[in-house]
């Protein structure tokens, strides 16, 4: 051993100890990131940023600022009290004249977002405006719609002069921007989100409660019998888990539409009639069931294996010290099993509450959850923004919850098998 | 556990009603499953038990929409046109084996990095890691769908390879790190301090411990990949058909019995990927020496 002056510990090669040690730990720690960058740029550049990309679209309005750049420029100086000045309407007048088609049909649908009739108004001008050679342009443009001379549609853009937006967010939560751009209630008939919201939470939660009372006795089972059963069991649980989701989804439809398995049994069992077949198919109850077969095994796994490691004993000793068995199961095993219930709950939950196919192609109209809304905006009302506004929302209340699962459980420790 | 001969009657009704109670989950668990694999085989066109069909009347009974799946049968007069199941199969094999290549090899060199004590920020890393499995799928098509067309990768199948390779990825981390638990480092520490450099350590002395993780996790990402469909509607071109898209339109258009012969394939693929896994599983645990399944 080397022992200098002042009584460091030197290596062979004279540095002191403390100085190699830490040399070879941060040797091994850019080692173990170095094994673990190429993976984490992967997701990073083709899962990460691609869903931050599409997040950015609920709060960006920038598209309309770049067809009308001049006019919400002269805009700005509006009084907001009569109607503009001839200098914005000539403005306007020239921007929609001289724009592309195309991106004033874009345009309008955006500013039909805050006041419906702007988009039949700029397609009418647009065609009109063609024939307009000089000005004044105020009348000549009133005199072509009316609308024009309307305060309610120019009030209506100044919701959309900056390049970005909260009202995507407000729209996903039934609320909107009135063309003073205060904050109100969408009309009764356009309140669909809120309903919406509730419902994905009802039948999320309605789901994770019927996997517990189905999934607990079974895993209950499945950890109390000998290896040899128990393991043939498993593959009951395990099967499912492995077949595709669509397979199982056509096997529901097989078993509850209306001629299906489950109604021709109750029929020719004579429980009821021929014509009084239950509506199983294409509402909320079909996607609560088929929604609680197919997360079941989430649930069973963790379970399982928390009760695995309850050891008996404790059941003897409660039962061996007077406890009725209902008693002994509800002040000794349960607590102890309540680690596999938050991991199997939570995990339940978070799978569900982004479920999107299951509802689509059971749910009929009124078994749709949120992320059914995503896609019909994204593929059918193309309003992009909106459907970015729900995924935020419901990615927000995912971060949380996925956050606590992770603190609670350790997202390490989640069961495949 | 069985009951014991002391038992009461109270007790022994509970016990067989609680038995009848499992009995009944594992029959609601499985029996959807199984109800579509002789259906597949009915001849009638709707998803239906018919009662010539229960009656085993052989004309109820037929191969043809079989046939019809391999692109061999005729409908009525009219010939089938194209065959989109074979392409779908094909295509669904040609993505999935290429993400499950990718992601097994992404994947489990990451899982070596996560185990080393030595890894900073373990926990953020890994939860980051595991994000595609939890969140939704159609969050991720939406987000995908808009910037894989900006780079030009929507319409091709690289761009259907990487975004399967990425849902694919946290099976493998998940699984070979589990594997990776209980690893006795000191094997490494002899395989080099016997002269194997890096390279010949991990292929002769950490694959081979690893290899049914690894193997469990590449058949987790085969079937994510073989079954996923939302992101394929929204990143593919129409003519890249896979069997669940095809499924799906299926489903949604032009209800045929074609799909349940195609379910029924891949009922039989599924058992056959779990009873591999389940024989991995098994192999490993015997190889670490723990007796329980965990």
């Amino acid at each position: 051993m080397n022992e200098t002056t002042t009584g460091s510990i030197l290596t062979t090669e004279g540095v002191p100890l403390k100085v190699s040690l830490q040399k070879a730990e941060k040797r091994n720690k850019i080692r173990a990131i170095l094994l673990v960058a190429p993976l984490l740029v992967f997701i990073l550049v083709t899962f990460l940023i691609p869903i931050g990309d599409m997040l950015l679209r609920s709060v960006d309005d920038s598209y309309i600022n770049t067809v009308f750049p001049k006019t919400f420029k002269e805009y700005k100086k509006w009084d907001r009290q009569d109607l503009p000045s001839e200098e914005l309407y000539k403005t306007m007048f020239f921007e929609v004249k001289d724009s592309e088609g195309y991106a004033i049909g874009k345009a309008s649908t955006r500013m039909n977002y805050a006041k419906s009739g702007w988009k039949s108004l700029l397609k009418k001008s647009k065609r009109k405006f063609k024939k307009i050679e000089e000005g004044p342009y105020k009348e000549q443009m009133i005199a072509i719609d009316k609308k024009w001379a309307d305060m309610e549609y120019w009030k209506a853009l100044g919701v959309m002069v900056d390049a970005t937006t909260a009202g995507y967010y407000l729209n996903a939560v039934d609320l909107k921007y009135n063309v003073d751009k205060e904050i109100v209630r969408q009309k009764e008939n356009r309140r669909i989100y809120n309903h919406t919201w509730i419902k994905t939470f009802k039948v999320s939660v309605l789901v994770m409660i019927f996997c517990l009372m189905l999934g607990y006795p079974i895993s209950y089972l499945l950890s109390t019998l000998p290896l040899k059963y128990s393991n043939l069991l498993m593959i009951c649980v395990l099967l499912p888990f492995w077949t595709s989701l669509l397979v199982r989804t056509v096997a529901w439809m097989v078993m509850l539409q209306q001629k299906g398995v489950f109604n021709n049994l109750l029929v020719m069992a004579n429980v009821i009639a021929d014509e009084n077949r239950f509506k199983l198919m294409y509402n909320e109850t079909a996607t609560i069931i088929v929604m609680t077969q197919i997360l079941l095994p989430f649930m069973v796994l963790p379970l399982y294996s928390v009760m695995k490691t309850i050891s008996p004993n404790y059941m003897r000793a409660a039962l061996n010290l007077g406890a009725s068995p209902l008693h002994a199961f509800w002040k000794v095993y349960m607590p102890n099993s309540v680690p596999g219930i938050s991991a199997g709950c939570m995990l339940v939950f978070i799978l569900a509450i982004g479920y999107y196919i299951t509802p689509e192609l059971v749910g009929g109209k009124d078994g749709q959850m949120v992320g059914n809304w995503i896609a019909y905006h994204l593929k059918t009302t193309l309003n992009w923004g909106l459907s970015a506004a729900l995924g935020a929302i419901l990615l927000g209340v995912l971060t949380v919850l996925y956050w606590v699962y992770n603190k609670l459980v350790g997202i390490e420790n989640i069961k495949l098998g | 556990m069985a009951l014991p001969s002391y038992a009461t009657t109270g007790q022994k009704i509970g016990w067989y009603s609680f038995l009848t109670y499992c009995g009944l989950v594992f029959f609601f668990l499985i029996a959807p499953i199984f109800v579509i694999l002789p259906l597949s085989f009915s001849s009638s066109p709707f998803f239906e038990f018919t009662r010539e069909f229960m009656n085993f009347e052989p004309e109820a009974w037929s191969l043809r929409w079989y046939r019809q799946m391999v692109g061999i049968a005729s409908v009525g007069d009219t010939t089938v046109v194209s065959n989109k199941w074979m392409l779908g199969t094909r295509n669904s094999f040609i993505v999935g084996i290429s993400a499950t290549f990718l992601a097994t090899a992404l994947g489990t060199v990451a899982a070596l990095g996560l185990s080393r004590p030595h890894m900073p920020f373990k926990g953020t890393i890994m939860a980051i890691l595991i994000s595609p499995m939890i969140v939704p799928l159609i969050i991720t098509s939406a987000g995908m769908f808009f910037f894989y067309s900006k780079i030009g990768l929507t319409h091709t199948y690289l761009g259907l390879i990487l975004a399967h390779t990425a849902l694919g990825t946290p099976f493998v981390v998940i699984t070979v790190t589990a594997t990776l638990t209980g690893f006795d480092t000191n094997l490494i520490r002899a395989s080099q301090s016997l002269g194997a450099d890096t390279v010949r350590t991990f292929f002769k002395v950490i694959m081979p411990l690893i290899l049914p993780g690894v193997i469990s996790g590449a058949l987790f990402a085969f079937i994510t990949s073989f079954d996923e469909v939302v992101v394929v509607m929204f990143i593919g071109s129409v003519e890249q058909i896979t069997i669940p898209k095809q499924m799906w339109a299926g489903l949604r258009q032009e209800t045929s019995p074609v799909i349940l012969c195609m379910a029924t394939c891949l009922v039989a693929l599924s058992i056959a990927l779990l009873t591999t896994v389940e024989l991995l599983r098994r192999r490993s645990e015997r190889l670490r020496g723990i007796k329980l399944r965990n």
